[in-house]
This record gives C-alpha cells, structure tokens and sequence, in this order.
C-alpha cells in the first residue's frame, strides 16, 4: 500500500509474470478475459490478457499467442513454470468476457465473442489441470482487474459497481 | 509499400476523416444551434495498446456511440465523449437535472438522447465519407454505452484482431464554440476499417 508496491501492467494480448510484494494489472476489460494463474506459496503470479477463444481464427502464419484463450494460457503456464512456478501448486481466478453491446446482425457471432473466450479459457485451464478457484464473468459492463500474489486474491473494478474482491 | 507511400495513404485518410467530421460538425451544429468546430485529424497506424492509450488510458470511463459499418465498405466507427461532454451535450436535448456522470450509465432518457445525437452525427459522418469514395456503406443502428473506452472500443477491434495486431486509427476531434469562451466539449470520431476495406479505398481513390 502507500505506492511501496510495484503494479505491473498487462496490455490488450499481453502476458507477464511478478512475484510478492508486486501486483499485476489489466485495464479496461471487456469481451477479452484477464487470466491470472498463481503459485501460492511460491507467491509468483502471471497474467494474460486475451482478446479471441481459439488460434484457428488467426488468419496469419505467425501469431501472438498471447492474444488466443488456447495458446495464451499454454504460454503462461510454461512461463510460470520456467520462472520457479510449481506445477500442482498452481491455481487460477479469470474475469472479464462481458458483451458489451447487443447485436442482432449477421456479424453478431464475433459479439458474443465474451462468453466464448470465457468457455475456451475454461478448456484450456481444465485440460492443464489447474483448478479455477474464482471468476468474474460475463455480464455487459467493462473490468479493471489487479492480483496481489501475496494475499492470492483478485480486485475487481467496474464503473457502476465499484470494487470488489474474489 | 514503401514509407512514403505509407504515409500518403494515411493523408488520404485523414483527409477522409476531415470531410466525415466537417459534415458531422455541421450537423450537430445545426442540432445544437451553437458553433462547432473541428480540428485537424489524426491518421495513425497503432497497435491495440497505442489505441487504448490515444483514448485516454483503457479504463477511463466514457459515454461512446457504436455502429458498424457494412456495404461495399466495412469496419467500425466510434463516437467518443468524456463523462462530461457528454452530459453537457445532453443537457441541452433534455431538461433533467437529475442526471449526473454517476447515473447517466442507468439512465434511460439520457442514454437515448445521447443515442440520437450519435445516430444523427454518425450517420452525417458516414454519408460524406461514402460519398467521397464512391462507395456504399450501410451503418447498422447505433448503440450507447457508457463504461471504460477500452472495453467499449475492443468490441470495433475484434474483426481486425484476426489478421493483425494493429488498426488504422482515424482521429477527430469536435470542439463546441460558446459565446463566452471555447468551451470544449470535445467528441472524438474513431473510425476502424476492416482490412480489406481500407485497401478497397486506397484502391478507389487511387483512380480518381
């Protein structure tokens, strides 16, 4: 508290990783879902930002994997673990995927992308085997959220609802 | 595409951007029944973060209206208001002195007179643009959502998220001239075109 902590920001298809006393943030969460998979007592935590549910909708060789459910969460389990992260000491707490808006044309399938990347992210976590501990999902409203790997827990900020923890 | 031609291209849509909000000005001049101005726009290639950050930070809370566009030419427009702005633009559709930044998400009068105002400045924006290209864009009906710009703004960005992780960002900025002083109720106009859109109108105004 008092700014002695240091917040690491996460941006739109980004991933990073921090360690106690250090928090980690992702701003202004809307369809895309913020993933935080976290070794407790280690107190190391990664987060990812993604924008889509599956890399098969890349339509380009190469591709940032963090911007996928699928290959985003792959890549921040392999990082967690080569930064000391134990493999079944790890838990996770995932939030955001809202719709934003309401459509009714034919491009609405890219709109209800929010519960999309919410159910891809949940495959990827179960097929690691990492249990999903909180979430805060769905919904039409945006999200900041910041996880605080020394308590294990997970802010979440909206603008109508103010702050809350899980 | 070499970097002088980048850069031409990006003239071309600012000057596309230019005659978009110039005729949306008018309008909302006309509604308004006070001077509105506009300034130089921006025409920049910018990644999803830079976007957010152009906005005012991902989770600064805005009043924004939302539509896309389809047709011969397709992607994403956005008109973006501070809380502000958008409650002194509103105010002078409707008589409620209830409303405030704090309710104005809820509150269904507000958030309608917000939508036509976005509707009509839209749909202004849309047709002088499409008229200088020479091609036909349908813009779907409008929404309204007052929440953090970078939750609203993804939602335009999620078609071109597939094939890159940049979008071509036009910027304008709307200023409105009151007698006393110029008070700035500034709106911006985010306008996103889908990939193959933008090069159809590189395509177009190459010929002419």
């Amino acid at each position: 508290m008092l700014g002695l902590q240091n917040v690491t920001k996460v941006g739109i298809a980004e991933m990073n990783i921090v360690q106690a006393p250090h928090s980690i943030r992702t701003s202004g969460l809307g369809s895309c879902v913020g993933v935080v998979i976290y070794d407790n007592s280690a107190k190391i935590a990664g987060m990812v930002h993604v924008m889509l549910p599956e890399s098969s909708l890349a339509r380009t060789s190469t591709f940032n994997s963090c911007k996928y459910a699928d290959t985003g969460v792959d890549h921040l389990l392999e990082t967690l673990l080569l930064k000391g992260a134990r493999l079944y000491q790890l838990k996770a707490k995932i939030a955001g995927g809202a719709q934003m808006f309401q459509f009714t044309s034919k491009s609405s399938d890219m709109m209800r992308i929010g519960p999309r990347n919410v159910e891809a992210v949940k495959a990827r976590l179960e097929a690691n085997n990492i249990p999903l501990i909180g979430e805060d999902c769905g919904g039409n409203s945006g999200r900041t959220i910041e996880f605080y790997p020394e308590s294990g827990k997970l802010m979440i900020k909206t603008v109508n609802k103010g702050i809350r923890y899980i | 595409m070499n970097n002088q031609e980048m850069l031409n291209e990006l003239d071309l849509l600012k000057e596309l951007g230019n005659i978009g909000a110039g005729n949306a000005a008018t309008a909302l001049s006309q509604l308004l029944n006070k001077e509105i101005n506009m300034n130089v726009p921006r025409a920049k290639i910018v990644s999803f973060n830079e976007m957010m950050e152009l906005a005012g930070g991902p989770d600064r809370p805005v009043a924004a209206v939302f539509l896309t566009m389809e047709g011969e030419l397709a992607g994403s427009l956005f008109f973006v208001l501070s809380l502000e702005d958008a409650l002194k633009l509103v105010n002078q559709l409707i008589e409620d002195k209830s409303l405030c930044e704090d309710n104005f998400s809820q509150h269904e009068m507000g958030l309608s007179a917000l939508q036509e105002l976005g509707n009509i400045i839209s749909a202004h924006y849309l047709t002088a643009l499409s008229d200088a290209i020479g091609l036909r864009v349908t813009p779907s009906v409008p929404q309204v959502k007052v929440d953090m710009v970078g939750a609203i703004v993804m939602a335009g960005l999620l078609e071109i998220s597939q094939f890159s992780d940049h979008a071509i960002f036009i910027d304008t900025e709307l200023s409105e001239i009151n007698d006393e002083m110029v008070q700035k109720a500034k709106g911006h106009f985010f306008l996103i075109p889908f990939p193959d859109s933008f090069e159809k109108i590189m395509a177009t105004l190459g010929e002419k």
